[in-house]
């Protein structure tokens, strides 16, 4: 109940209030407003008429093209309609007695509306074949950075061929424009089982991944933040959650990802991460995960080298912190009804232990 | 021994009796309908089974919205909920959209061409049963397997059915198999009525009734009847490959083993597509006549109407890649699908315009059916549009998939077609029971529905926009979709409301409508030269035509309609 009343609000509502009330205090934005704050801005809402990358910002333009001549056809289609339906009107019942004159057509009134339909879809072909062109078929770059996303059910596997990194459901990119240097995105597609989709509407429209082909898409993104996206195509039971995050990142600072995914996790230290480390090889977590450097090397599930640098759990179903992980070991159906992640019925002892190993994967 | 055999002197014969016609027998009535072969008694089975099943899968969508109504809502299981939209669109399209189709094709095509019936009265039973029970067979799954909580071994893969989710890799048990094993018996079902129709139009035309001089409802019934014979085959065979694929290996689309999962795209939508204007083909039937009846002008370019109509048909049979502008097609077939898919804008805005025009000048009764058919103009144009949208393949491929696409083809399917539809039950409803309808009942449905339908589905182009995927069982709440899901959720009710007052409608109008006469709203077509409800030989005497509108001739002996055409 209290859900269903607080849902009548837009989401934005309770930061607009603020904002509008902090305007009203001077200095007060200028407080607000200090140089780039530490946490990187989580763009929730995917707009898709508010891009922040490449392929996305061309989309724009035959969209709005094609929905200004919509709204223009609506706008003149409805007013002829209510203008007929009200000029026509019965005027009581002795209007009715007498036919109205019949009209069985008119060649000229009928080619006039073929022709002006015929131009407008002639103009709407030649752009959309051109921005087609441009999109899918622009160039790669050499210096493009090369990304080989494969999709799980229901779960993204991230390789960074070039920096030899594997991670899972969140891609770290460097944002495109910067120092007068560009550098592109290249996204390579493919499935291990069933088609999936990869959308990210602020970045770019939708490529299918499909299993046995090699699909392309490219992003160059120009703001920096966490974009969300999601599967696109059906893909069984945990479709809903099979989420995905784009972070995009200041070069430097994605340079410093990439030092830190490149060196294998630190021993633990503390004696339960010890116990939990014991715990994780001897059951069966080893059969699907891998852990650079370590015995633990299955590739059925998520990589999980650094997994304590991610910022959610189970493909975005929650964030990734102490309490839900542990949650999410106990009882992966809980998040996560039909995933592939086993109830394994882990002791409270060892859901301690293993939450404070995977914790040390950082 | 032989024993004597005594002949009674008086012994008669008895009459012959009729299956059914027993005295005295109880289930007269059920004999009455399994046997018959009547295409009036047929035609009306065709929407008495849709509507049960349009009941049926309405529940499965009301079930759907409940569960997105909030985000994280825990109301259905993953696993029922993508039961409940394949079960929903399945039966929308196979179960409801062509039964309708081919029971008011089989109860007017007749009377309207002057016929006594359809060409092969028993192909057409036939057809009947067939569809009747592949809808039960697939309804069937539910009780399969783990139980009765929905988790039986529903279909889940989805109406489209993308493998290789359908292998046997993916899914597990009988589910998948019920499905292809039900529309394989559909398809049977469909072709026979097709080839019925189409034979009973081109060979059965009462004498006069040139092509030429067929109502717009027949020609499109017409067109209806050749994209089923084109267009079902390839889904059958489609059923076949997948059976294969499944059971011994065939691996058409079996991807772990080197088959293709575009392929099956490719042969879905070369079926899905034609289906598409199959499905919309009686809201172009229906409205055509409505609304000159109910403007009382004929129809306004009756040949252009005729050629747009053939037109879409041609044209729809080169669209189908327009569902795959992401599967990552060469940018040059991408361009191709863009350009034959708009194409088809051109002729369908045409008819738009002709029906405007045909209003313009009339003198407007507002009557149920025109009310109805006057909802559909306004959604059909919403949803042209936002079909021309989808064709700019750039655009699409941010709203392929998307909650746009579901507003999109539910403006098409129920702003489209079940407005005309229900436009098309009250204007025939005095010729099938002799009653009139109830006018004010009607408006409520009429306004209700309007309302509930628009307030479920707008919201969700503005969801597509925010990036919402179709298909997900549920959502996180800080993505901007809470709100609108909410508003579409009890756009449902408003909608439900509106589908009682319709069921209540038609019972009260059934028992205690006022007596229609033969031709009670002032038609032309011949189905209104008859009784209502039309004897079993639809006409005692053989019409002769001799023009588009055989009543306005006999009504307007001074002014006849052949000397204008």
């Amino acid at each position: 109940m209290v859900r269903a009343v607080r849902s009548l609000f837009p989401q934005w509502s309770v930061p607009a209030f603020f904002a509008m009330a902090l305007s009203f205090v001077p200095g007060a934005a200028w407080a607000a407003d200090p140089a780039p704050t530490p946490t990187p801005q989580v763009h929730k809402i995917a707009d898709m008429f508010q891009p922040l990358s490449k392929p996305a910002e061309l989309i724009l333009e035959p969209s709005h093209l094609v929905l200004l001549i919509s709204l223009a056809i609506f706008l003149v289609v409805v007013g002829v309609l209510v203008y007929v339906l009200f000029k026509f009107r019965p005027h009581g019942p002795a209007d009715l007695l007498v036919e109205p004159p019949q009209i069985y057509g008119s060649y000229n009134i009928e080619m006039a509306w073929t022709v002006i339909p015929c131009l407008i879809v002639f103009v709407l072909i030649l752009v959309t074949t051109r921005s087609i062109v441009e999109i899918q078929d622009a160039k790669i770059e050499e210096d493009a950075l090369t990304i080989r996303l494969v999709g799980h059910q229901w779960w993204w596997e991230i390789h960074y061929p070039e920096l030899g990194i594997v991670t899972a459901n969140e891609i770290h990119v460097p944002v495109s424009e910067r120092n007068g240097k560009r550098r592109q995105t290249h996204i390579i597609l493919e499935s291990a089982d069933v088609i999936h989709s990869f959308w990210v509407p602020q970045l770019a429209g939708k490529t299918d991944l499909v299993p046995n082909r090699v699909n392309h898409t490219w992003i160059e993104p120009f703001k920096t933040g966490i974009f969300l996206g999601n599967c696109a195509e059906y893909c069984g039971t945990q479709h809903a959650n099979m989420l995905l995050r784009v972070i995009v990142q200041e070069p430097e600072d994605f340079e410093k990802w990439v030092a830190n995914q490149k060196q294998p996790p630190a021993e633990p230290r503390a004696e339960l991460a010890v116990q939990g480390r014991k715990d994780f090889y001897a059951l069966a977590c080893i059969n699907c995960h891998m852990v650079n450097g370590t015995m633990a090397e299955g590739v059925f599930g998520p990589d999980l080298t650094k997994f304590a640098v991610r910022q959610t759990l189970g493909a975005g179903v929650a964030p990734n912190t102490p309490e839900h992980l542990r949650k999410w070991l106990h009882d992966p159906d809980h998040y996560k009804e039909g995933s592939y992640m086993p109830d394994m019925k882990l002791s409270p002892a060892q859901l301690d232990s293993l939450v404070a190993y995977l914790e040390t994967l950082k | 021994m032989a024993q004597e055999i005594a002949i009674d002197a008086n012994y008669r014969m008895p009459e012959p009796v009729r299956v059914g016609e027993e005295t005295g027998s109880s289930t007269a009535w059920i004999q009455n309908l399994i046997f018959t072969v009547d295409h009036k008694k047929l035609g009306l089975m065709y929407i008495g089974a849709a509507l049960l099943f349009f009941a049926i899968a309405g529940v499965l969508a009301a079930l759907m919205r409940i569960q997105l109504a909030f985000p994280d809502n825990r109301f259905l299981s993953p696993d029922v909920f993508n039961e409940s939209f394949t079960m929903h669109g399945t039966t929308m399209v196979f179960l409801v959209g062509m039964p309708l189709a081919f029971g008011f094709a089989n109860y007017l095509v007749p009377l309207m061409i002057g016929a006594r019936d359809m060409a092969f009265p028993r192909l057409n039973a036939f057809g009947f049963w067939v569809f009747f029970f592949s809808g039960l067979f697939l309804y069937f799954s539910y009780f399969g397997a783990p139980g009765l909580y929905a988790a039986g071994s529903a279909p889940d893969v989805g109406w489209f059915a993308y493998s290789p989710l359908t292998m046997k890799a993916f899914s597990r048990g009988h589910s998948t198999d019920y499905w292809t094993l039900s529309l394989m018996l559909g398809g049977i079902a469909s072709i026979a009525t097709a080839v019925n129709i189409l034979v009973t139009i081109v060979c059965m035309r009462c004498p006069g009734m040139t092509l030429g001089r067929m109502p717009i409802f027949v020609w499109c019934m017409l067109v209806l009847a050749f994209l089923v014979i084109l267009a079902v085959p390839c889904l059958s065979a489609c059923q076949i490959m997948i059976t294969l694929d499944r059971y011994i290996g065939a691996k058409f689309f079996d991807t772990q083993a080197g088959g293709d999962a575009v392929l099956w795209q490719h042969f879905f939508w070369i079926f899905g597509h034609p289906e598409v204007y199959i499905l919309v083909m009686p809201a172009f039937a229906i409205t055509s006549e409505i609304i000159p009846v109910f403007s009382r002008k004929p129809i306004f370019g009756y040949p252009m109407m005729v050629a747009a109509v053939v037109a879409i048909a041609f044209l729809s049979l080169g669209v189908w890649a327009h569902h795959m502008f992401c599967v990552g097609m060469i940018s040059l077939a991408n361009a191709f699908f863009v350009t034959s898919t708009l194409l088809i804008a051109i002729p369908t805005g045409l008819k738009i315009f002709n029906w405007l025009a045909t209003l313009y000048g009339g003198k407007l009764r507002y009557e149920l059916p025109l009310v109805f058919c006057l909802g559909f103009l306004f959604q059909f144009l919403v949803s042209g549009l936002t079909g021309v949208m989808l064709a700019v393949a750039p655009f699409d491929w941010q709203l392929s998939d998307s909650y746009f696409v579901v507003a999109h083809f539910h403006y098409v399917l129920i702003g489209g077609l079940l407005f005309t539809i229900f436009g098309g039950i009250y204007y025939w409803f005095p010729k099938a029971f002799g009653k009139m309808p109830d006018h004010k009942l009607g408006m409520w449905h009429f306004w209700l529905f309007a309302i509930g339908f628009n307030l479920t589905f707008m919201p969700q182009h503005f969801l597509g926009f925010l990036g919402m995927p179709r298909r997900i069982y549920t959502y996180q709440s800080d993505r901007g979709w809470d709100e609108l899901n909410l508003i579409s959720t009890i756009g449902v009710l408003f909608q439900a409301v509106g589908i009682l007052f319709f069921a209540y409608n038609l019972l009260y109008s059934w028992f205690r409508g006022r007596k229609a006469g033969d031709d009670p709203w002032d038609a032309w077509t011949l189905e209104w030269a008859t009784t209502s409800p039309p004897a079993d030989y639809n006409f005692s005497k053989t019409p002769v035509v001799k023009s588009r509108r055989p009543l306005w001739d006999a009504k307007h002996p001074d002014d006849p309609d052949w000397a204008h055409e």
